[in-house]
């Protein structure tokens, strides 16, 4: 395949992963899990995608979603934060939760046709050969998805209340310290974050995948939430995780029309087995039998090996769902 | 009244409440989806408890739901999180089916029948170990190990199904060749659930219940889950009891697939989503019963009721089938929040009622 049209293909089927990712790694860097992503997704794609129907318009469709990302996160900082339940408790139970409302509340609208984000081509720019039909020949949302990477990561560590936010994670205490509200301001970041994956699921059901249907989307949120861990709670390295993980998905779908022998169920759930290998590859490495193994190695393939390792790995904020007692 | 059944008393009451607030906002759902809430109440009735046949139904979703509950305690005691426990289920199906398609033509149907249950209760182990071990010695966190594994045992299932395990002539997604009734566990006519089924999961529930109570062993695993630091600092063979839970978890898992399998009114195959949400189920009884093992038996069955009794509900008014398990869902979290709001509060009060008798203190010295 030509690998302009591959690279420009990747990019527009990445803004559901992208924004779910960059949500989920703003929320974890402010200490929270949001472990709600799967349903979170399915439920705002399927809102998202009512609202525009209702409407005739992707806008109020596009907000609604970030509205439904935002409402379920602010359930899972409510419980965590203020009412101190366990966060995988109540992530889990709204992970199952909103899945079934997704598809119970949906089912009038599936498999209706609706509106979608249109494709609009800046012009000028995407005459330009190649990086044009790549960068400029997209989607409102794909240039949104490229400016919101830089965003994140400018805001995050760049400015100072991106180091504070950094701060919520790593050293919520020592924050609380410094005169920040570590509790409003991870109420604050949650809710972004929640935000942020609704606009994933927007851009599911308004352009990847346009339309609504059960099991359309079902388990790319655990996928986002591996690839926030492999990306090592980075804005870019998670952008780049979350592109690979497309560019894969858009290989796979091509080999399965070069290999009608394979049964067509088995490709969804290659990304799965990867999924594991890939946590197993970066957080190895902190596990004890690996040091030992690493100490019988002759010296100078230990180094090579220990420092390919240590790239590799990703170490999450220290505070990471921890709420620090109240005071 | 002593102050701690009073404060007991208030606990079962806010959970009340909890409920209340559930059934009201599912109320609200069935009224935006044009269903009367109270006609919808009683198709669920009708539905889950109408004829002895639904209550047998209900039983059948019961089983495998209670087995799950079972093996969960004891993974939930050692604070661990199997969400692979649907992939544990489809494993021992799979190892179950295999078995029994081995050795149906050879052995007599009750030996045939006892090694399906032993082949299933090997696959369900294996399973959890594969996810206890990448947790263990490979730093995966069990949630998503297990996810990623309950993936790859649904695509396992499909993969067998349309390829070397289909029916002769077709590749559908439908499932494998039925077994012969021979290999259905026994029921009463008139009642499709076995005796059998109903006492292996009573008594794995009591089993488990006396070993997280009675024994060094569930002692040790409870340790573990309050604080795995302290209890390794204290000589536990953490890993070792670690991998235990997630064995025997799996064990149970295994034979609730099993039993999917051969189960009186199974479908006597294995099919893709097997499973049918029986572990996600199973994580939600055991969260709700908060490690209690008596509590699972009336919440596991008043559960599959819901399951069961919301098909009615689902055929009669077109609804979506996950109408049940979002009323579960609702249920669940709002007896989660409410009793995170009751925590919330008294600790205030507790707070408040500490500050004062210091600043007395203080003024008297």
């Amino acid at each position: 395949m030509d690998l302009t049209i591959f690279l420009a293909s990747v990019l527009a089927a990445a803004p559901p992963v992208l924004f779910a990712v960059l949500g989920e790694t703003i929320t974890e860097r402010a200490g929270v899990i949001n472990l709600s992503l799967d349903g979170t997704i399915l439920f705002s794609a399927m809102a998202g995608f009512a609202v525009a129907l209702h409407t005739g318009s992707v806008i109020p469709g596009i907000l609604a979603a970030m509205g439904v990302g935002a409402l379920v996160a602010g359930i899972v900082a409510l419980a965590s934060l203020t009412l101190r339940l366990p966060q995988v408790a109540t992530g889990f139970v709204l992970t199952l939760l909103t899945r079934d409302l997704a598809y119970v509340l949906g089912n009038p609208y599936v498999r209706v046709p609706g509106p979608q984000v249109p494709h609009t081509p800046i012009p000028i720019l995407s005459e330009w050969p190649a990086v044009g039909k790549i960068f400029f020949d997209q989607d409102p949302l794909v240039y949104l998805s490229l400016a919101a990477i830089v965003l994140v990561w400018v805001f995050m560590f760049k400015t100072r209340p991106g180091l504070m936010l950094r701060g919520l994670g790593e050293q919520p205490t020592a924050a609380y310290v410094r005169g920040a509200d570590v509790v409003r301001m991870r109420y604050l970041y949650t809710l972004l974050g929640g935000a942020l994956v609704g606009l994933g699921g927007a851009a599911f059901s308004l352009l990847v995948a346009p339309g609504w249907a059960r099991q359309k989307f079902e388990g790319i949120g655990w996928i986002a939430l591996a690839i926030v861990i492999f990306g090592n709670w980075h804005p870019i390295r998670a952008a780049l995780g979350a592109y690979f993980f497309v560019a894969l998905q858009t290989v796979a779908t091509n080999l399965q029309s070069a290999m009608p022998e394979v049964p067509t169920q088995v490709f969804p759930t290659l990304p799965f087995p990867l999924m594991i290998l890939t946590l197993l590859l970066v957080t190895v490495s902190s596990a004890e039998w690996m040091n030992r193994l690493l100490g019988r190695l002759p010296p100078g393939l230990r180094r090579t090996l220990t420092r390919t390792i240590q790239m590799l790995q990703t170490v999450p904020p220290a505070g990471l769902g921890k709420v620090p007692k109240r005071e | 009244m002593t102050e701690r059944s009073a404060s007991r008393t208030q606990d079962r009451l806010l959970r009340l409440i909890g409920v209340v607030v559930a059934l009201f906002l599912s109320a609200l759902i069935l009224l935006a989806l044009g269903t009367s809430p109270l006609e919808a109440v009683a198709l669920l009735f009708s539905g889950a408890l109408g004829t002895p046949g639904d209550l047998a139904a209900v039983l059948t979703a019961w089983v495998p739901v209670l087995l799950c509950s079972a093996g969960l305690l004891l993974t939930y005691s050692a604070g661990l999180w199997n969400i692979g426990i649907e992939g544990q289920i489809v494993m021992g199906a799979i190892f179950a089916t295999g078995m029994l398609r081995l050795v149906q033509d050879l052995l007599p149907p009750h030996l045939a029948l006892v090694l399906g249950a032993l082949s299933g209760i090997v696959g369900g182990m294996l399973w959890a170990t594969l996810a206890g071990l990448l947790r263990l010695y490979g730093n995966v966190s069990e949630i998503f190990g297990g996810l990623g594994l309950n993936f790859v045992a649904g695509s396992l299932v499909v993969y067998l199904v349309t390829g070397p395990w289909s029916r002769p002539g077709t590749g559908t997604t439908s499932g494998t060749v039925p077994f012969p009734s021979s290999l259905w566990l026994p029921a009463f006519p008139g009642f499709a659930v076995s005796p059998i089924e109903i006492a292996l999961a009573l008594v794995a529930l009591v089993l488990v219940g006396i070993a997280l109570r009675g024994t060094y062993f569930g002692l040790r695993l409870k340790a573990i889950g309050k604080n795995l630091r302290s209890a390794y600092l204290l000589g536990v063979p953490v890993n070792r009891y670690l991998l235990a839970a997630f064995a025997l978890c799996g064990a149970l898992a295994g034979l609730a697939g099993w039993i999917l399998v051969v189960g009186a009114s199974a479908r006597h195959n294995l099919f893709p989503l097997i499973s049918s949400g029986y572990g996600f189920l199973a994580i939600l009884v055991v969260l709700l019963a908060n490690l209690n093992a008596i509590w699972v038996l009336p919440i596991s069955f008043f559960f599959a009721a819901i399951s069961m009794g919301s098909l009615e509900l689902v055929y009669e008014k077109q609804l979506d089938s996950a109408v049940g398990s979002a009323i579960q869902g609702l249920l669940v979290l709002s007896v989660l929040l409410t009793q995170g709001l009751q925590r919330h509060f008294l600790e205030k009060r507790a707070g408040r009622e500490r500050a004062r008798p210091s600043a007395e203190e203080e003024i008297g010295s």
